[in-house]
């Protein structure tokens, strides 16, 4: 648990467009499709994931429905609008475009400069 | 359906908050569960497993909390968090929300009903197919008259229509066998139902291949109303013959429901063609091309591309021809094309309706300018509670809505209200029929347009006089007004309200004065002198073509009927008057007359174009009509001896220069007969009550006979005794002929009718005038009684008296009444103007006028200020500054 990472404020949102792109999820299967798509490298507490849930619902990029999961019990399940998948596409291309440049700020030598 | 369920939605969470909450709380639990089942799997018991996930999960409460915050709140419910607070607010403040929403009622309501109307007569084309390219011909007079004859040539040589259709109407005696009747029917050309591509609702309608000539088409279609009312929907009648005026004529169809004729206020009972049109009417007008009667109005489709100034031009083109062609029979005045349904009604009904627009629009003017001031004092009223609202942190945006909201709310249920009452009042209307016996109605039925137009209005007043006190709440400094209390600045200066009372007073004096001046002229346009005197007379009208009676044996047969009413007791003196008797359903025929010495009978050379009636000896003693000079008629002035006449003053100037100049002396009628005046009677009103004095001339019913006619019957017992009496003479003289009787004076209300209308829609206009002043100025008053409080109680704790305090409290609301009253009292005389085209006799220089508009305005002004008077004068100092 101690080499986990913060998450950065806003990146939430992202990665849960991008776990619930990889097919319909309920609240609890996208909190482990992020652990296991990050490695488990990062620390999400687990009541935060629903307000950022909603939030997502309520601006269309999210549509639920409720549904049984795999363990037969009664879940909301969440799937990524048309609205979603641009969203998700942009916020990837800015996420890379701010870390290309972030790293290669880092890892410039002192005699590059 | 995105939208259905996204409102479904938000209908759902609004009404079921309390499931929303619980959808958060059963997605939680779900999450903590899924957990417990991993933890569970990994080897804990399931108590321990719950209480792991339970922790892991984090503060609960806290999330809770975020999740309604995402979730938001959304539009609807904010909405009606608004309408909630201000149903709350307009309760609190009930003699606003009651003064406002009258006030919207009534501007609302009137607008509303003149809509109706105005959508009924003008707007709405004519239930045809395309009536939108169809036209009707319409002379210079705005009348379409014109003789058989002519409408044959101008349909032939015309360029610009599809084809022409031509109507008349015919006043029959409808006999199915045993019962005859009186009713009322379109003459119409062969093509009428292909021109307007009517279908039979069963049966067939009659084509230009059925006409074959004079009477050759003995056929008759029946409207729907008539064959549903009269003959029960029997389908049996197809097929069946029945009598007109004793001359059997088949029924070959009915017309479908939805027409009714090609005129808006007159729905037939049946169409004949119009070639038969001499076996009812008596008369064959297939050949006379002088006779302009022939033809109502003929009317078509224009065809593709043509213009309306081209078809125009067209038809007096034509027309310009045919009067070189006959110059003796033609006098061709330039023509113009109209929309179906009105005619020659159209001008006069525009210009009615466009009238009451007006007054409509005044009254919503005036209601505008009193919902500005109440809400602007409203507002004022409120200011204290704002200010406190914007101090705790209330956003202005949010206490803009709530206002707005408050003053849509009002002009819903203002506009409802109003609404309401419009479409009871339409609905009434429409049912109405103002002259007994005579098919007329006024086409009215509410629709969506009225609903929308109402509701339009409804809002946009709302809208903008909620906007009136924005600007008041956005300039408020939060600490200046709780710092300085409710008392505020006191107003010295001219304020926007004041601006909006007075204008507010002048429109309503200028409704209650042009409302004085009209029933004014109607009360004096009911007393003035005819000519005739309505009053202890009875009018029978008989045609007796209707019962079968051929033209030699008209006259013997109405010398005996006139002997047989003055054998009933009570009666003084019997007449009879060719065709109608003066002022009766505004018909009335004109003839040329010339001058004796005139040989060329040219239309140029006519002297005058007197009215003309056919009127038998006892006549003017049955009409009251005053002898000035000379002799009336007598039993022998019949076909036998030389044609004579008596005329009225108006043309003995005009054609001898003086009454005593004109006995003896000879003039000439169109068909070159020389006629001599024998008598002069007084003038009189023949068309309308506000005609400019026209001349008339009086031949011998003997000399002229017509087989319709009215019986003018002199008595003064009690009417309805007298009509059955006259009723049984009648039957047993001829079973078989249907009589009408009515009195003069009811009869004469058909030409009252429009400046009674008029005079009504006026008196309406100026009570709501008057009752919107008064809820503006009682608004005004209490308002500034209301302000003012503290201010005069100091005064009466100081020892002013009772006078002084009223002049504080009340003086300034007086003088703004009485500017308004004076700038209204001269604008409602100047549009006492225009009221004089349509209201007989209406004049603004009477003094009885005048000073019942002034004695109005005050009493109303007294009448508004009551209340609040009383309230300035019953402050008791002590209770006020405890209060503060």
């Amino acid at each position: 648990m101690a080499n986990q990472a913060q998450l950065l404020p806003g990146t939430l949102d992202l990665l849960i467009l991008r776990a619930v792109s990889l097919g319909p999820l309920h609240g609890y299967g996208i909190l482990l499709r992020i652990g296991q798509i990050s490695r488990n490298a990062l620390l999400i507490e687990q009541g935060a994931l629903y307000p950022g849930l909603f939030r997502l619902v309520r601006q269309g990029l999210l549509k639920a429905s409720w549904g049984t999961s795999e363990n037969n019990r009664r879940a909301k399940f969440y799937e990524l609008t048309a609205a979603g998948r641009r969203r998700l596409r942009e916020e990837t291309d800015n996420w890379n475009r701010l870390v290309a440049a972030i790293a290669s700020a880092l890892s410039v030598q002192p005699e590059e400069v | 359906m995105k939208l259905l369920d996204s409102l479904r939605f938000h209908i759902a969470t609004l009404f079921q908050g309390s499931r929303r909450n619980a959808e958060i709380e059963e997605e939680l639990r779900s999450h903590i569960q899924h957990r417990a089942d991993d933890l569970e799997r990994s080897g804990l018991d399931r108590a321990e497993a719950e209480r792991r996930a339970h922790i892991e999960f984090g503060g609960q409460e806290r999330f809770r909390e975020e999740c309604h915050e995402a979730l938001g709140s959304n539009f609807i419910d904010s909405l009606l968090q608004d309408v909630r607070f201000a149903l709350r607010v307009l309760r609190k403040s009930s003699g606003f929300t009651v003064a406002a929403v009258l006030t919207l009622a009534l501007a609302i309501g009137a607008n509303a009903l003149v809509f109706g109307v105005m959508d009924g007569l003008i707007l709405r084309p004519l239930n045809v197919a395309q009536a939108e390219s169809l036209y009707g011909t319409e002379y210079g007079d705005y009348s379409g008259f014109q003789s058989y004859p002519n409408y044959l040539d101008l349909r032939d040589r015309n360029r610009s229509f599809d084809d022409l259709a031509a109507f008349n109407f015919v006043f029959v005696g409808l006999d199915t066998g045993n019962n005859p009747s009186q009713a009322t029917g379109y003459a119409t050309s062969g093509n009428y139902f292909d021109v307007l591509k009517i279908q039979p609702l069963f049966g067939r309608v009659f084509h230009s291949s059925d006409e074959h000539g004079r009477n050759s088409a003995p056929y008759i279609v029946l409207s729907y109303g008539y064959w549903h009312s009269r003959f029960q929907d029997d389908r049996g009648m197809l097929g069946r013959v029945i009598q007109l005026d004793k001359h059997p004529f088949t029924v070959i169809g009915v017309a479908p429901p939805e027409f009714r004729g090609t005129l808006l206020f007159v729905s037939p009972d049946f169409f004949m063609p119009i070639v038969n049109q001499e076996q009812v009417g008596g008369e064959n007008i297939l050949d006379a091309r002088g006779n302009i009667h022939g033809v109502f109005e003929a009317f078509g489709h224009l065809k593709p591309g043509v213009t309306l100034a081209q078809a125009v031009a067209d038809v007096n083109a034509v027309g310009a021809n045919l009067e070189k062609t006959y110059p003796k029979e033609v006098s061709h005045k330039s023509s113009s094309l109209s929309r179906q349904g009105l005619t020659s009604f159209g001008g006069p009904v525009r210009a009615f309706v466009a009238g009451l627009m007006l007054l409509a629009g005044l009254i919503l003017l005036a209601a505008c300018a009193n919902l500005g001031s109440l809400f602007a004092a409203h507002a004022a009223d409120r200011s204290r509670e704002v200010a406190l609202r914007l101090a705790l942190g209330s956003s202005r945006n949010r206490i803009l809505r709530q206002l707005l909201t408050e003053a849509v709310l009002i002009s819903l249920v203002g506009g409802a209200l109003g609404l309401m009452g419009s479409v009871a009042l339409l609905g009434r209307l429409s049912m109405w029929q103002p002259f007994p016996g005579a098919p007329v109605h006024v086409p009215i039925s509410p629709d969506a347009k009225l609903y929308v137009v109402a509701l339009v209005l409804a809002l946009v007043s709302g809208f903008l006089f909620g906007i009136v006190p924005v600007r008041q709440v956005l300039r408020a400094n939060p600490y200046e007004i709780v710092k300085a209390g409710s008392a505020g600045r006191l107003g010295r200066r001219t304020t926007v309200r004041d601006v909006l009372l007075v204008v507010q007073i002048a429109i309503c004096a200028v409704l209650v004065t042009s409302s004085m001046v009209a029933v004014r002229g109607l009360v004096r346009s009911l007393h003035s002198n005819f000519g005739f005197e309505q009053r202890n007379a009875m009018l029978v009208s008989a045609n007796l073509a209707m019962a079968g009676y051929s033209a030699d044996r008209v006259s013997a047969m109405q010398k005996r009927m006139i002997d047989a009413m003055e054998t009933i007791s009570g009666v003084e003196r019997v007449g009879l008057v060719n065709n109608y008797p003066p002022l009766v359903y505004a018909s009335g025929s004109r003839a040329n007359v010339f001058k004796d010495e005139i040989r060329d009978l040219r239309q140029s050379n006519v002297a005058a174009m007197p009215f003309r009636y056919d009127v038998s000896p006892g006549y003017f003693d049955a009409a009251s009509t005053a002898l000035l000079a000379g002799r009336t008629f007598s039993w022998h002035d019949d076909k036998d001896a030389p044609p004579v006449a008596v005329v009225n003053r108006e043309l003995a100037g005009k054609m001898f220069g003086s009454v005593t100049n004109a006995i003896g002396m000879y003039y000439r009628m169109q068909d070159g007969t020389r006629v001599q005046v024998v008598g002069v009677v007084e003038d009189g009103k023949y068309l309308s009550v506000t005609e400019d004095q026209q001349p008339a001339m009086f031949l011998s019913s003997l000399q002229s006979p017509s087989s319709a006619a009215y019986l003018v019957v002199r008595s003064r017992r009690d009417p309805q005794e007298l009509a059955a009496a006259m009723r049984s003479k009648v039957r047993e003289l001829d079973a078989g002929l249907p009589v009408n009787i009515d009195t003069w004076s009811t009869l004469l209300d058909v030409v009252l009718f429009p400046s009674r209308v008029a005079t009504v829609s006026l008196g309406v206009m100026g009570m709501m005038g008057a009752m919107l002043s008064i809820t503006g100025i009682f608004g005004m008053a209490a308002y500034s009684v209301s302000k003012r409080l503290r201010e005069l109680g100091i005064r009466i704790a100081l020892g002013a008296k009772r006078t002084e305090v009223l002049q504080a409290a009340l003086g300034r609301a007086f003088k703004l009444l009485a500017f308004g009253s004076s700038a209204g009292l001269l604008l409602g005389i100047l549009a006492s103007r225009v009221l004089s085209f349509i209201v007989y006799q209406a004049t603004p220089r009477d003094p009885l006028v005048l000073g019942g508009v002034v004695l109005a305005m005050l009493l109303l002004g007294l009448l508004s200020t009551w209340i609040p008077a009383r309230r300035a004068l019953s402050i008791d100092p002590l209770v006020m500054l405890r209060e503060e």
